[in-house]
This record gives structure tokens, C-alpha cells and sequence, in this order.
């Protein structure tokens, strides 16, 4: 690995970006507003970066972005591809329809047309019926010119994707071979409704995630920069541009898990918990393995039932901002709201007239933020009261998110960061890296490429070992397709679960690997 | 009589999860096929069993199978039409109404689908007042009544008809046609007169469901834990609030079975609570001491948005308020001790109702 490598992660309030150097130290930083349009911030992050860097910009190989466009484009109900969305499964699943459980602004939102098919395989196998292939070529005629992408869920694509794969043949041959299709299999797990969710916001995304991708390789080529561009996914691990206008959908949250992995990488930590501080919230996860723990239970993405991975997190309303009430006859309240970005005008350090968390722990000698002497007036005890009340919020979040009771190190990352002690419960040590307030950035550009994998196997009609083996192999191969280079390519997670009450042996196996980027 | 409307569905989908005392499946499927066939057919009538008349036909209507494969392959929503269409033709008589086996989880609201296609009314009772794993853990087969004869279905069109000669033949049976159907079909047994439901169900357990739902979603509309008006309501204990501090977990015989334990939050140290579950919750202990037992139920929220916790999604760290409720009185004889009590679930204790154990304990 040779040359210069760029992060640059977009928050709800700063964009961030760094340049590392080969041995990924940090050689340049810089924080700014994330904008509106978001990609004017990211053209501003890099130019100032580049600006303060002073290096060879022919010498930048790598550029990473994790952005927030993909999220905001579903939250905001905006600038959404209009769909096809083909179902395989008839005559099961009619019960419940496509998109019967998504929100109805997002449906309104989201032009798209529907059809259930013939088709789609029992668990171990077996055909539940043919495929309706004329069918799917009379409902991709119908959509000609009305639709920008197609989604196509197969009832357990996950064990067989013959038909979603033939499906796509079809379209491709009636719409042309650029035409987008966002296969089930590729995107999500066992769970149909939520596995189809899953794929429908995929394919709604095509446009919004090719103009991201686009928009991004311009703003390098505008400033001279040459470099290949990967973009950050929610497990922490990157996608080549090409993948990356595949499968949109695995940019949404990608923010916290570059924090996380930012942590990791800064303090050599493979299992830590990580606790980010910003001026609204606090978010606290965990570093298992080098990886982001993911959630285990299903995620709702923009109101939307999913089975999409996601970090575990847990959300504290704490951050530097917090509003701290006094009430009349002693006693207080924390929060939950916050000043936010408006910190410097409206903390009492500041100037201004609310008390915030910042004032606590400035009041408190605990940190030298603005004006102490604001806060000489405040009575010490009831501070220490504030502060303890606080700090045994974050505990309560840290121990929640551990798997065990043993002591684990805390990483701190974050601006507000620095309000807190260094002695936490349950912590065995505390960790304040340095670079702590670009974690995220520099985790969006140390961060290898993955691929993963979940398939169901019969364990009756192949060897637990032949299953796992091919399992890895496949794994492999979808990191390498994102772009991993082969030879760097490892296997980083298996998980193996028999089904319950599944007769035959069925067992359930996710892998993931991962690699370096192709150099 | 009234109408179970879109509301309503979702209130007894929160109760049934409830009821379903940590098992008895992710009631989603089950509510969005409610909600699909009351937005095209209309309400669903809910009647009690004494507004029948004695002699009038009820059918049960379940899912039986894997419930992975119930979440993927979802039903096509004519398998339930057809076991009710070919029990009818067998018995030569129209059914008067359609009702749940279990009350806990996804079985809770697939008879509500079928009563909406079907215009028939769904009868407010169930055949376990709660969730249990096996066939013949119903409290007809307690009063001795055979589930003869079963019908079954598929989504492909395939129906089947046979005789048992008992509730485990029709287990066992069962089982072997719902592998060759795809892991999931629909089933239906213990075709019964309404006379036989009054006196051989667990009577008024769509509504109990229905109020449980209204009781959490109420909590939580005003930010405050609904514990205390479900104990109220169901006539319970809470028997313990702590953090989860372990779980293990081990499949055995299709089914994962597993232990939690929690220890008593800050301030209490010293306390904790063992939980122990096969899918459903079946014991809780503080050390020697035995708190509650199947067939009483054992239900685990979480303590912050009071909402029931399913076992396989207990873990390390979640805050939770254990509660116990009496189970119905059938499962209190000695027959339904027998049955689907702690020993028959592998656990050497003898059954004591919860309210004689909460009251030893306070002793």
C-alpha cells in the first residue's frame, strides 16, 4: 500500500476529513458545517483539507467517503427512484402484500408498481412453483419508461437465488443490460417482509446513491486528486464505487460505526466500548474483534421494517449542549434538550444564559472551556450533584451495551468528550486517542473492504465442514466483487445457527470477509 | 358481540405477545395478515362462546410448523380458508365461527384473516390462555375431547384429512405432512360445538389480549410503566426488576431452551433472579427459592417502554420487570399440572400456584 489515502465522514452537524499517510498517520485535518445539500460540505472538507495538507495530490491512491445522503433521502421522503417492485412466491405470501408495512408518506413518496409472481423455493430447496417468467416479462413491459429501477424478492432467495437471478435476466433483456435490479438475496436475510423492505428502499435509492458517487469522484477530479473512490457501509468496512450504486442502501448509517472503527484503529483496541460525545447526544457501542457489534434485533430504517444490520448502539440524550433546569426549591433536570451548535452563544462560558453540561464541568474545574469565572456563582454541591447524575447515565448506557460484567476500556471520542472523568464503572481503563475529535473520518479511511454472506444449508444433504467452506468461499468472492484485493482477503466472522423446529438438519450460516483495498 | 378493527389488531397483537409469556412467535405476520383482510373485507366479528347456539360448529385455525419458514414463506391466506372449507364438508354443517388455539403470539390472529374472508365472527376464547410449545398442550385435550378429525393445507392447493386416535397421533402426524408442505401449513383440529368451547376453552382471552395491549399502549402514550395496572388486570405479582447480567442458551430437541439471569439494579446488590425458558418463560427461582412455574405465566418486560420481551431476544444488559399471573384454572388440576406443568418440562419442582409462593415468600 503506497500514496496518501483521504477519509471524510458527513455527521448531522460536521463534516469531517483527513489525509493519512502510508502508515496511516494523520498528516491533516479538518471539521466543517455539514451543509444542506450536503455535497457542497463534502467539497468544502476536501478542498480545505487538501489545502492544509501540502502534498503531491497525484500521490492520493484512495478516497473514502461515509455520508449521510442515503439516510437523508429516506427520512426526508425525497428525491427517491421510482420502482418496480416484483415479488416470487405466488401462491404463497399473497396474505400480506408488498410494502403493506411501510409508512404511507414513504409509499406517496415513492411512485412504484407492484406484481406477484409464480415461483420462489421451500426451505430445502424444492420449487414452491415454477417460475413465471411470462409473467415477469409482461410486467417489466408494462413498467417500460415508467421506472428507473426494479426490486425483486424471491421467497428464500436466501437458500436458492435461481429466480431472482432469472428475473433480472428478464428485466435486463426487456430494459436494457444497464437496467438497475436489486436482487433480495443480495441485500438481506431470512424474513421476507423484511428482507423486500429492505430491497424496495434499495432500488428507490439508485438515483440518489449514482449522483452521491458521481457527485464525489467530480469533486476529486475539481481538485486534482486521481484516487479511487470507496464509500463507508453500516458494518464499518468500505464498497467500491461500483458496489456502492448496487446496494445503496448498506451507506445508510455509516457514520457511527466509522466513529467506532476510528476508535479502534487509534488506540490498537480490537474489544473496547466506544463512547462518543457529541453536543446533542452521547452514542456508545462496541468494538468486537476490530468490528462494530450489530444489532440483533430488526432495525427500522426511515419508519421501515427491516432485517438490515445495524451497529448496536445506545443513544444517551448527552452531549456538551445538554440543558441543565434548576428548579424553585433545589433540584434539577437533564436535558433532554440540547443547544446544540449554538453551544458558543448560548453556555454560560460563553457568554450566554442557559446552563449546559459544559458549564457543569467547567464550574467544576473538571475542563477549561471559555469563561470559568461565569460560573464562580453556582453552587459547587448541587454542580457535583449534576455531574454525578450525569456521569451515572453514561455508566448505566456503557453497562448496557456490554456482553458481560467484566471491566472493559472505554474509549472517549468526540468534542464533549473531555467533560467527562477518567474513571468510569465498569471501565478498566479510559482512553482519550489522539485525533479523537476526527475518529470518524479517519475510521471511514483505515477501514478494509468486506463482503458477507447468509445462507440456510441442509445439513442432510452436505457436511457442517462443506457447508461452512462454502460459506467462506462465497464470502470471499463478495468481498473481492466490492473491491478487496484477493490476496489480503480473510474471513473475519462466521455465525452458525441451527433453525428451531426446522426439520432436515437446517442451519443457518453468516460469514464475512474481508480485506485490504486493491492497491 | 363487537368488531376487531385495525386498532383493535394491533392491541391484541401487544397482548398476544404479552400472553405469549416469551414464545409463541413474532405475532407480526399474524397482524399484518389481520390487518390486510380487515382493510378488504371489513371488522371481524368477536363474539363470546355463550352467544352461539350450543349445537353450532366452531373451528379452530393455527399455523403449525417453523416459524422461521412462517416469516419467509408467508401464507397465501387460502390454506386457512380451505382446512375450515374441508371440515365443514366432512361434517356435513357450515361453521357459525372460527377461533384461535393459543392466545399467545402469531396464532392469536390468523383466525381473524379467515373470519374477515369468510364473514364469520372469531369466538373470544382460546385453547391455552397463553403459549405453549406442543400440540397436546390444549385444554381440550385436558377435558379428554380427540382432535378427529384434522384437516391441513398448503399454500399450493394441497389438503389433507385424517382420523388420530389420539392428540399425540395427531402431533406426530402432523408434523410429517407439514415437512412435505414446506415446513409451514395451516392446521385445524378439535372441530367442537360452541357448547364444548363454553365448557372445554379458556374463555374471553381475545379480549384479555386486546386489554393488555390497550393497558401498555395507554402506559406509554403517558411515558409511565404499565406494570401496575397489569398486575391489576391479570390479577399478578411482580417478582423481580434487575438487569440481565447472563444468558445461555442451547437447542435441544427443536427447541431452544436456555437460562437468564438478572441481578437487582443498584442499591440491592446481592439479589437476583433466575429465569428459565424453552421458548417460553417456564420458571423463575431466586436461588433455592421457586418464585413461579409453568403453567403459571411468566412474563418479561422491559422495564423502560414496558413492552414484552421475547425469550430469544433476552441479553446482556437489558433492564427488566419479571411478572407473574395465575394461569387460567384448567391448567391448575392435577391433568393439566400433568400435562404442561414443571416436570413435565424437565424441571424437579413441584407446581405451587404463584400467589402461595409470593405469599410463603412474604412470610
Amino acid at each position: 500500500m503506497v500514496g496518501y489515502r483521504i477519509g471524510i465522514d458527513v455527521g448531522g452537524t460536521n463534516t469531517d476529513a483527513v489525509i493519512l499517510d502510508e502508515q496511516d498517520r494523520v498528516i491533516a485535518q479538518v471539521k466543517t458545517a455539514t451543509t444542506e445539500d450536503v455535497a457542497t460540505g463534502i467539497e468544502t472538507a476536501l478542498s480545505r483539507v487538501l489545502a492544509s495538507a501540502r502534498i503531491d495530490r497525484r500521490q492520493i491512491r484512495h478516497a473514502m467517503l461515509g455520508t449521510t445522503q442515503c439516510t437523508n433521502a429516506i427520512v426526508e421522503r425525497q428525491r427517491l427512484s421510482r420502482i418496480a417492485v416484483l415479488r416470487i412466491g405466488a401462491p404463497a405470501t399473497l396474505a400480506v402484500e408488498p410494502l403493506a408495512g411501510i409508512p404511507e408518506d414513504l409509499k406517496q413518496a415513492m411512485i412504484h408498481y407492484v406484481e406477484i409472481v409464480r415461483g420462489g423455493h421451500e426451505f430445502d430447496g424444492r420449487e414452491i412453483a415454477p417460475l413465471d417468467t411470462e409473467a415477469i416479462r409482461a410486467f417489466a413491459q408494462s413498467v417500460k419508461n415508467r421506472v428507473d429501477a426494479a426490486a425483486v424478492t424471491s421467497v428464500f432467495a436466501p437458500v436458492s437465488p435461481d429466480h431472482e437471478e432469472r428475473a433480472a435476466a428478464i428485466f435486463r433483456d426487456v430494459l436494457g443490460a444497464d437496467f438497475p435490479v436489486s436482487l433480495s438475496y443480495r441485500i438481506g436475510s431470512i424474513g421476507l417482509i423484511e428482507r423486500e423492505n429492505a430491497t424496495i428502499l434499495n432500488a428507490a435509492l439508485t438515483g440518489v446513491a449514482r449522483r452521491t458517487v458521481q457527485g464525489f469522484e467530480a469533486a476529486l477530479a475539481g481538485q486534482g486528486v486521481n484516487a479511487l473512490a470507496f464509500f463507508g457501509q453500516n458494518d464499518g468496512t468500505l464498497m467500491s464505487a461500483e458496489y456502492a450504486m448496487q446496494y445503496p442502501i448498506r451507506m445508510i448509517a455509516c457514520g457511527p460505526t466509522n466513529s467506532l472503527r476510528g476508535a479502534s484503529y487509534l488506540t490498537g483496541l480490537e474489544n473496547a466500548v466506544v463512547v462518543d460525545v457529541g453536543g446533542t447526544t452521547t452514542d456508545i457501542g462496541v468494538i468486537a474483534n476490530g468490528f462494530p457489534r450489530e444489532s440483533a434485533v430488526a432495525v427500522e430504517i426511515g419508519g421501515v421494517r427491516t432485517n438490515f444490520r445495524m451497529p448496536d448502539l445506545v443513544s444517551v440524550g448527552i452531549g456538551g449542549g445538554t440543558v441543565i433546569h434548576l428548579k424553585p426549591g433545589g433540584g434539577f433536570s437533564v436535558g433532554p434538550e440540547s443547544v446544540g451548535y449554538r453551544l458558543t452563544e448560548k453556555a454560560l462560558v460563553f457568554g450566554g444564559d442557559t446552563l449546559t453540561f459544559t458549564d457543569v464541568a467547567v464550574g467544576l474545574g473538571k475542563v477549561a472551556i471559555g469563561d470559568s469565572t461565569r460560573t464562580a456563582s453556582l453552587d459547587k454541591e448541587l454542580l457535583m450533584a449534576i455531574y454525578r447524575d450525569i456521569i451515572a447515565r453514561i455508566e448505566e448506557a456503557v453497562d448496557r451495551v456490554k456482553v458481560s460484567g467484566d471491566a472493559v476500556p472505554v474509549v472517549l471520542t468526540g468534542g464533549g468528550s473531555a467533560l467527562f472523568p477518567d474513571v468510569l464503572a465498569g471501565a478498566s481503563q479510559i482512553i482519550r486517542p489522539a485525533h479523537f475529535n476526527v475518529a470518524n473520518a479517519i475510521g471511514a479511511a483505515i477501514a478494509q473492504v468486506s463482503g458477507e454472506i447468509e445462507r440456510v444449508y441442509s445439513l442432510e444433504k452436505t457436511a457442517r465442514t462443506a457447508a461452512v467452506e462454502d460459506a467462506k468461499r462465497r464470502a470471499v468472492a463478495v468481498a473481492v466483487e466490492a473491491g478487496a484485493s484477493p490476496e489480503t482477503c480473510h474471513v473475519v466472522d462466521i455465525e452458525d445457527v441451527p433453525l428451531a423446529y426446522l426439520p432436515g438438519n437446517a442451519t443457518r450460516i453468516k460469514v464475512k470477509a474481508a480485506g485490504d483495498l486493491v492497491g | 358481540m363487537r368488531y376487531i378493527d385495525e386498532q383493535a389488531i394491533e392491541r391484541i397483537t401487544l397482548g398476544a405477545t404479552l400472553l405469549g409469556t416469551g414464545g409463541g412467535g413474532d405475532p407480526y405476520i399474524g397482524k399484518m395478515m389481520a390487518l390486510q383482510a380487515v382493510r378488504r373485507y371489513g371488522p371481524v366479528a368477536l363474539v363470546a362462546a355463550d352467544e352461539l347456539s350450543r349445537d353450532e360448529l366452531v373451528v379452530p385455525i393455527s399455523m403449525i410448523g417453523a416459524p422461521t419458514v412462517l416469516w419467509e414463506k408467508i401464507p397465501s391466506g387460502r390454506e386457512m380458508v380451505k382446512i375450515l372449507e374441508l371440515m365443514e364438508a366432512h361434517l356435513g354443517k357450515r361453521a357459525a365461527a372460527v377461533m384461535p388455539i393459543e392466545i399467545g403470539g402469531v396464532n392469536s390472529l390468523i383466525p381473524i384473516a379467515v373470519a374477515a374472508e369468510k364473514s364469520l365472527p372469531v369466538v373470544d376464547a382460546d385453547a391455552m390462555g397463553r403459549a405453549f410449545p406442543e400440540a397436546q398442550m390444549v385444554s381440550f385435550y385436558l377435558d379428554g375431547l380427540v382432535p378427529n378429525p384434522v384437516t391441513m393445507a398448503d399454500e399450493k392447493g394441497n389438503t389433507v384429512l385424517f382420523h388420530p386416535v389420539d392428540a399425540v397421533w395427531s402431533e406426530r402426524l402432523a408434523r410429517s405432512l407439514t415437512v412435505q408442505m414446506g415446513a409451514s401449513a395451516a392446521m385445524s383440529d378439535y372441530a367442537l360445538t360452541a357448547g364444548q368451547v363454553l365448557t372445554s376453552g379458556i374463555l374471553g382471552t381475545l379480549s384479555l389480549a386486546e386489554e393488555v395491549g390497550r393497558l401498555i399502549l395507554e402506559a406509554r402514550r403517558e411515558n409511565r410503566s404499565p406494570v401496575q395496572d397489569l398486575l391489576d388486570t391479570l390479577h399478578g405479582f411482580r417478582l423481580f426488576t434487575g438487569k440481565i447480567s447472563d444468558v445461555t442458551r442451547r437447542l435441544e430437541g427443536g427447541f431452544t431452551k436456555g437460562e437468564a439471569i438478572l441481578e437487582a439494579l443498584t442499591g440491592k446488590t446481592g439479589e437476583s433472579l433466575s429465569l428459565y425458558f424453552q421458548n417460553e418463560y417456564l420458571l423463575a427461582a431466586s436461588g433455592d427459592r421457586i418464585l413461579a412455574s409453568t403453567p403459571d405465566l411468566i412474563v418479561a418486560l422491559d422495564a423502560d417502554v414496558g413492552t414484552p420481551i421475547t425469550s430469544d431476544r433476552l441479553k446482556y444488559g437489558m433492564r427488566v420487570d419479571i411478572l407473574a399471573f395465575p394461569a387460567p384454572p384448567k391448567w391448575r388440576t392435577p391433568k393439566g399440572i400433568e400435562v404442561a406443568g414443571p416436570r413435565y418440562f424437565g424441571y424437579d419442582v413441584d407446581y405451587v400456584p404463584v400467589e402461595h409462593r409470593v405469599a410463603a415468600a412474604a412470610q
